[in-house]
């Protein structure tokens, strides 16, 4: 569906925004905690981007910032900018509520609304259409979006049970489905697999790979072995910071910092 | 592998005695726990055998039933004395209802409100103000209703008499706000944030979520939450005795003066001989009421358990 996307970042800023993601001087706040310090990263478009660090180095933080969810929390404060694609979502006229939906996020527990499958997959469609979906229209974008995570011919006979009793696989790619009637550009995924078995793991990352290149998608993971064979590029941190942004296999081959070659190792984190 | 025989025999039953102090301690304190639940149930048993037998002989060989829910008339010093207690239900009921209609919403509003919106000092501060409306002595409420909103009331509406169905059911509706409202808020509070956080992320605005995501999975505590103060109202006496104006009426209007079971209770035991008739039948409304309540208390009850059975 968005097959017209760049598959790689294009050096032509005509083309459209040059990043899926850019930050400059990013800077973020608990209270008085700063978590994520002078963060300038990149994302490129259509392809899958690892962060990876130790427990507390500020991934998910700086996942949280890109779609503005940290702000549920009332004493973040933030710093420098975040663009995603090429807008502003710091800015003054830009609502958190239209970021969303240009950005969507998986959580580290699947979390599936306490609805049916199907609710869950509209809940999107619910909230930003003021029209109600015609009939016809809603079994299209469920089956759709169910098919392009694999799960369609799984549930398509129990799309009205609640989705709180499928499998926790299930609810995770079912947690994926509901973001696409919306046509994110983005996808945001903290630890998506760290509550799943490793049969479950494999599945789901092999769908992660299979959505690669219609959506930008930058994960947080904290499993070595996923970064490196499920992501195109990788970003290192360390203690709120970008230490190391290469392609994948570069980083994990040759670190350029002895800080990335040591965790990659297992010496530290 | 087999284990090797014990080289000097004890019995099973000697090797696996624990009666030790703290055994005995543990025996102790349950038997404590057992008899203080067991006592309450005795209580309440005890109560309820009290209010029916008193009224027992009169309800089982004199009473007219055809009239007690057939008949207005309630007039225990007629000549003869009638016992129709279709007014009295109807008080109760309606006063009961207007309380709940003015009640609800803003319990569930306030409760909405404290939850869902409010943060930090002004969300603590709202906790303990209604906390203090619980504290408020309902003889207190009573003279608010009988020197503050009734003369209001015929000052405003130019009603005879400002004591009536409408001046009870705001008065019994405030009384059972605090309740509602701290029930409704815990209902609230149960639901995950996750939930939250999840319709957030997918671009809910705060109404959003509070519609979609958390007042239908809150639901089944919000019901009891009204259950809980429909009970609540239903069992009040002396605010609704000042309140209401206590005449014998179907009420028709809001202005209407009406008398409650619990009100008639109140006001007329005092007046009679113990054992007589007139007393006999005012305890066979306390059954009515007894049972009218236990059954709305049980209900919210059983609906709170399922809440919690559901999310162990
Ligand atoms: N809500 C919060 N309030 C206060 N401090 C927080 C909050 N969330 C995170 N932090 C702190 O910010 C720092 C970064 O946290 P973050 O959750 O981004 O780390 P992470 O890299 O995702 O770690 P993990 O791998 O354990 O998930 C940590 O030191 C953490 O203690
Ligand atoms: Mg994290």
């Amino acid at each position: 569906m968005a097959s017209a996307k760049p598959q790689t970042a294009t050096a032509n800023p005509e083309a459209g925004p040059r990043w899926a993601i850019e930050s400059k001087g990013l800077n973020l706040w608990y209270g008085t905690f700063q978590a994520l310090r002078d963060v300038d990263l990149q994302i490129k478009h259509g392809i899958v981007t690892s962060l990876i660090g130790p427990s507390g180095c500020g991934k998910s933080t700086f996942l949280r910032s890109c779609n503005r969810i940290n702000e549920r929390l009332g004493y973040v404060s933030t710093t420098g900018t975040i663009q995603v694609l090429g807008q502003d979502i710091y800015g003054p006229d830009i609502s958190p509520i239209q970021v969303r939906r240009q950005v969507g996020m998986v959580f580290q527990r699947p979390n599936p609304l306490p609805l049916s499958i199907r609710e869950n997959v509209l809940f999107g469609q619910h909230i930003h259409r003021d029209d109600r979906i015609p009939r016809a229209e809603a079994d299209q974008l469920v089956e759709r979006a169910l098919r392009e995570v694999l799960l369609w011919d799984r549930v398509k006979d129990r799309l009205g049970r609640k989705a709180t009793s499928l499998s926790l696989e299930e609810q995770q790619k079912l947690c994926i489905a509901r973001l696409l009637p919306m046509r994110p550009e983005i996808l945001l995924m903290d630890e998506p697999c760290s509550a799943l078995d490793p049969e479950a793991t494999r599945a789901v990352e092999e769908l992660i790979w299979e959505l690669r290149g219609k959506y930008s998608i930058l994960i947080v993971t904290h499993n070595m072995a996923q970064a490196r064979r499920a992501s195109d590029e990788c970003v290192f941190m360390l203690l709120g910071r970008v230490i190391e942004h290469a392609r994948t296999e570069d980083m994990f081959v040759t670190p350029k910092k002895p800080e990335t070659a040591d965790y990659i190792e297992g010496r530290f984190g | 592998m087999t284990a090797p025989p014990p080289k000097t025999r004890i019995s099973a039953a000697q090797a696996f005695d624990r009666r030790d102090s703290a055994w005995w301690l543990d025996r102790v304190a349950m038997m404590l726990v057992f008899t203080g639940g067991i006592s309450t149930i005795l209580f309440i048993g005890a109560i309820f055998l009290f209010i029916a037998t008193q009224g027992l002989d009169f309800a089982a060989t004199r009473l007219a039933w055809s009239e007690f829910f057939g008949s207005i008339a309630w007039r225990p010093n007629g000549h003869p004395p009638q016992y129709g207690a279709v007014a009295l239900i109807a008080g109760t009921a309606s006063i009961t209802g207007i309380a709940m209609f003015v009640v609800v919403p803003f319990s569930l509003g306030a409760a909405i409100y404290i939850g869902e919106f409010a943060r930090g000092r002004r969300r603590e501060w709202l906790k303990i103000l209604i906390e203090l409306l619980a504290a408020i002595p309902s003889v207190v409420w009573g003279v608010i209703g009988l020197h503050v909103i009734g003369p209001a009331m015929t000052q405003i509406f130019g009603v005879p008499s400002g004591l009536n169905l409408l001046n009870a059911g705001l008065i019994l509706g405030l009384m059972a706000a605090p309740i509602m409202t701290t029930i409704a808020e815990d209902s609230l509070k149960a639901v995950p944030d996750a939930y939250r956080e999840a319709a957030e992320a997918l671009g809910a605005n705060k109404w959003q979520v509070v519609w979609r995501v958390v007042l239908p999975h809150a639901r089944p505590g919000l019901s009891a939450a009204v259950l809980l103060g429909v009970g609540r109202a239903f069992g009040e006496t002396i605010a609704v005795l000042m309140a209401s104006g206590h005449a014998i009426n179907l009420p028709t209007s809001l202005f209407d003066p009406v008398r409650t079971l619990t009100a008639t209770i109140a006001a007329e035991l005092g007046e009679t001989a113990k054992g007589d008739d007139h007393y006999q039948a005012l305890f066979v409304l306390g059954v009515l009421l007894f049972g009218i309540t236990f059954a709305i208390n049980l209900t919210a009850d059983s609906i709170v358990r399922g809440i919690r059975r559901k999310k162990a």
